[in-house]
């Protein structure tokens, strides 16, 4: 659809002004819709077409209430896609459109040049038509309610990806289960030496030592998995005895899930970003002077700062500008990092003006776990009064805990790191030489949700088909949860389960 | 235009609403939108279903915002910030929308008020158009068309020179018209245990639900009356405020409190113009000593041939026996203006609310 002929106007300007700054993406289609149809987009993810589930309409609902009682407005929305896709609501005013679109062609160039997005799929928008074709299909085949609940039981498990595994080679390709493993012999290597020296060469102890690591190895090989798996959902897709059709809804849901994630990795970035750059091009070219206080309005919401809570937009923004300020000044390297004098750290500036040659080269590599192990220095912490918040039992409420830099940083990477979800990997698909599944959480100091992971343990169990088993902790204790498709069991175990 | 979206809408409403896979309800959670009305802070609630996953347990593992505070200062956390930040806002909401969205979330039916309690009430209302009538009420639409019909019709109107002039025949003006409107009046009678045994949760309970029973009930008659009864071994009539925040501490006699009403209703409000609607709130711990048959000679003799419907909510409390829903239960199975509901926390007020106001009566 063509843009009215003030927009697409309006469009150009902002186009030409982003390129001028070095910006480099896509090409982007603006479409204007009324808010039924931006709520019905936004509630599929964005996208035109989405399979059919009512989850989509649970986000609809919400959208449409927050809408109509004027709780909620949709911001802006753009599709990573090449070209990629923006939505333009239309009764906003031309001001707001203006800023939305210099916000998404700043979105745009960060899905084309930051690196975690570069393996994404950038044809998102046919494969996810395909995706809903495909299951519509099954729904008239299988029938819709069954169809349905096997994709509730496939997002109960959608998190349990490997989000690294895009970019690295975990494991060669596997011989399939029961292939003869490559060789049985547990032959150890000695070095050559001549007779008299070989008891000091290859000793004795040595040599049972490398014995004993081969055994091991041996006795690994027949683990299956060899490596405990974090890829969940691929291990499920290529092992568990489903049908076809559920091999390949719980395959979309897998793509889907992959497609999404460096969204999700880079989202204090990919908002900070397109923050700094609405804000840039507003003001230093588009914005006309009758506009700047709706303008003023517009942006300070989108960076106001709840009390107690952190905005991505905000904090990308001003870490973006902080990096940019460093850099024009000079203020990192050794020199800088090893300077003691308060003032002469204050008023450093060797005028390098690096800044905005360091923010593209910030925007192209980094993700939000190294960006802000980077560059979120103790003195951005207590410029922006960032704290740390933990539940006091006591009290019953959030208490402030510290403001040291230190600790903020270490509590944002731990917030970022695997998205703040609990690591579970699936550890052995041969369990108690049974063929059950024993999944293992990787504790680390934060519990589970019991009565949620007993649910998804259920459905897991109903793509496993055998019993299946979850080994965490429960208050500092080793437990081991079972589910055998009638019911639930506890176990107290010793924190390693054999 | 149909969007495509309706379709995962309506089966998520019917999942909400329990109408379809109900192995999903358990998982529906009261997300919420804050809005506000006057002083008094409501919710509109939007149901949210969370799909099971492995996830870690809320308050795990605290967080980081901005702002000011030393360590030690209390922390309003609400969503883990991942929005921008003005997309939580309050909002003004009029109680007739207030009484839509309860309706609509909780799929209650309009209440029919029963035929001989409908009064006949007449009102004016300027809808229709008269030849004569005051200037002030002259409609310039109406008298420029007609003067342009009949020059038109006269063959004296001309595109050359399409001057208009109406003359005193042409001129319309607005006049009324007589209506009748069927009126109906409502009392709701609220009745509340302030014994001993009824603690501030257990208020705040009634507090709650009363107010939405309020809501709704307003919406549906345009006249409404409350009166407000509290009762621990005697029963009195109190304002609105000393009812919901009064605590005494005797004994509890239910009876104190039926009687009362049902004198209320005799001085005040014959059943033949009032819809009445009694609300009885406590924790089921009545005396005994014949108390409870007392009761229901009341509720049978007295109340129920009365009201529209008897609602009997009984508060789950830490001291109360429950007794007394058992001994409705046990002799009012065949009666049908009387429901019974336990609401056993907050998280019940709403089923509680449909279970009353469900039966459209």
């Amino acid at each position: 659809m063509n843009l009215p002929a003030q927009l697409e106007r309006i469009r150009e300007a902002i186009e030409a002004a982003a390129r001028s700054y070095g910006l480099d993406f896509f090409e982007t289609h603006f479409e204007v819709l009324d808010y039924d149809q931006i709520n019905e987009i936004a509630a599929f993810g964005g996208f035109p077409s989405r399979y059919p589930h009512w989850r989509f309409g649970m986000e609809y609902e919400s959208l449409k209430k927050g809408y109509a009682y004027g709780l909620q407005k949709i911001y802006e929305m753009v599709i990573n896609n090449d070209p990629c896709y923006a939505y333009l609501l239309e009764c906003n005013e031309i001001v707001d459109q203006k800023l939305v679109m210099a916000h998404v062609y700043a979105h745009c160039d960060f899905f084309k040049n930051n690196f975690w997005f570069s393996k994404t799929n950038r044809k998102m928008i046919d494969e996810m038509a395909n995706h809903s074709a495909h299951v519509r299909r099954y729904a008239e085949k299988w029938g819709e309610a069954r169809v349905e609940s096997f994709i509730d039981a496939c997002l109960s498990i959608e998190n349990l990806i490997d989000y690294h595994s895009p970019f690295i080679k975990r494991r060669d390709a596997e011989p399939r289960p029961g292939a003869p493993p490559a060789s049985e012999d547990v032959e150890v290597r000695r070095i050559r030496s001549k007779n008299y020296m070989d008891r000091y060469v290859n000793p004795e102890a040595a040599l049972e030592e490398e014995r004993r690591r081969l055994e091991e190895r041996m006795r690994d090989r027949k683990r299956f998995p060899v490596e405990p798996e974090r890829d969940a959902l691929l291990f499920l897709i290529e092992n568990a005895p489903i049908e076809e059709w559920e091999r390949d809804v719980l395959g979309m849901i897998r793509e889907e899930a992959y497609y999404f994630a460096p969204q999700a990795q880079t989202k204090i970035m990919n908002e900070g970003w397109a923050t700094y750059w609405h804000s840039k091009i507003m003001t230093e070219k588009i914005l006309g002077a009758s506009e700047l206080i709706d303008y003023a309005d517009h942006h300070a919401g989108t960076v106001a700062v709840q009390p107690g809570q952190l905005n991505p937009y905000k904090l990308g923004l001003e870490l973006f500008r902080d990096i940019e300020e460093r850099w024009n000044r000079g203020m990192f390297g050794r020199d800088y990092d090893e300077c003691e004098d308060l003032r002469e750290r204050t008023n450093w500036d060797l005028k390098l003006g690096l800044g905005r040659d360091k923010i593209f080269e910030v925007r192209r590599i980094y993700n939000d776990v190294n960006f802000i192990d980077t560059f979120l220095t103790p003195e951005f912490c207590e410029k922006h009064g960032l704290f740390t918040y933990r539940w006091n039992e006591k009290k019953g409420r959030y208490d402030v805990e510290d403001r040291s830099g230190a600790k903020v940083k270490e509590k944002i990477l731990a917030m970022l790191t695997n998205f703040g979800q609990p690591v579970i990997v699936v550890e052995d698909a041969n369990y108690r030489n049974r063929g059950e599944l024993l999944l293992r959480h990787r504790y680390e100091g934060i519990e589970l949700r019991l009565d949620h992971a007993r649910d998804t343990l259920r459905n897991i169990a109903s793509l496993w088909r055998r019993p299946v088993f979850l080994h965490t902790a429960v208050e500092g204790k080793g437990k081991l949860f079972s589910y055998d498709g009638k019911e639930h069991q506890e176990i107290d175990v010793e924190e390693s389960v054999a | 235009m149909v969007l495509r979206i309706e379709r995962d809408h309506s089966r998520f409403k019917k999942i909400v609403r329990g109408h379809i896979k109900k192995e999903l309800r358990k998982y529906i959670t009261k997300g919420e939108l804050i809005g506000r009305q006057g002083k008094d802070l409501v919710s509109i609630p939007i149901p949210q279903i969370e799909i099971p996953q492995f996830r870690h347990g809320r308050r795990g593992s605290g967080g980081v915002g901005q702002g000011e505070g030393e360590p030690g200062y209390a922390v309003n956390v609400g969503e883990a910030g991942n929005a921008p930040g003005d997309h939580l806002l309050e909002v003004d909401v009029t109680l007739e929308e207030l009484a839509n969205i309860l309706g609509d979330a909780l799929a209650l039916p309009r209440i029919q008020p029963r035929g001989k309690r409908n009064i006949q009430e007449a009102r004016d209302r300027y809808t229709s158009i008269r030849k004569v009538g005051p200037e002030s009420l002259r409609r310039f639409k109406r008298t420029y068309r007609e003067a342009l019909k009949r020059q038109i019709i006269a063959g004296t109107y001309s595109f050359l020179d399409p001057r208009v002039i109406p003359i005193r025949e042409d001129r319309r003006y607005l006049s009324w018209r007589r209506v009748e409107k069927p009126e109906s009046a409502a009392v709701l009678i609220y009745m509340m245990d302030v014994s001993g045994s009824m603690g501030d949760e257990q208020k705040e309970i009634v507090r709650i639900e009363s107010f939405w029973i309020d809501t709704w009930l307003s919406q549906q008659y345009r006249r409404i009356e409350k009166r407000y009864i509290v009762h621990d071994a005697v029963a009195r009539e109190v304002d609105r405020e000393t009812f919901y925040h009064t605590r005494e501490s005797g004994g509890t006699k239910i009876s104190s409190a039926y009687d009362l009403a049902s004198r209320l209703i005799d001085e005040d409000y014959p059943p033949s113009e009032w819809n009445v609607y009694p609300f009885h709130f406590t924790d089921g711990d009545n005396w005994g000593g014949g108390d409870t048959e007392l009761c229901i000679e009341l509720l049978k003799g007295k109340l129920l041939p009365r009201v529209n419907v008897f609602c009997y909510g009984q508060v789950k409390s830490m001291y109360g026996s429950g007794q007394f829903i058992r001994d409705l239960r046990e002799h009012f199975e065949e009666a049908d203006n009387i429901v019974l509901s336990e609401i056993r926390a907050k998280e019940g007020i709403t089923d509680s609310i449909r279970d009353f106001l469900g039966t459209g009566r």
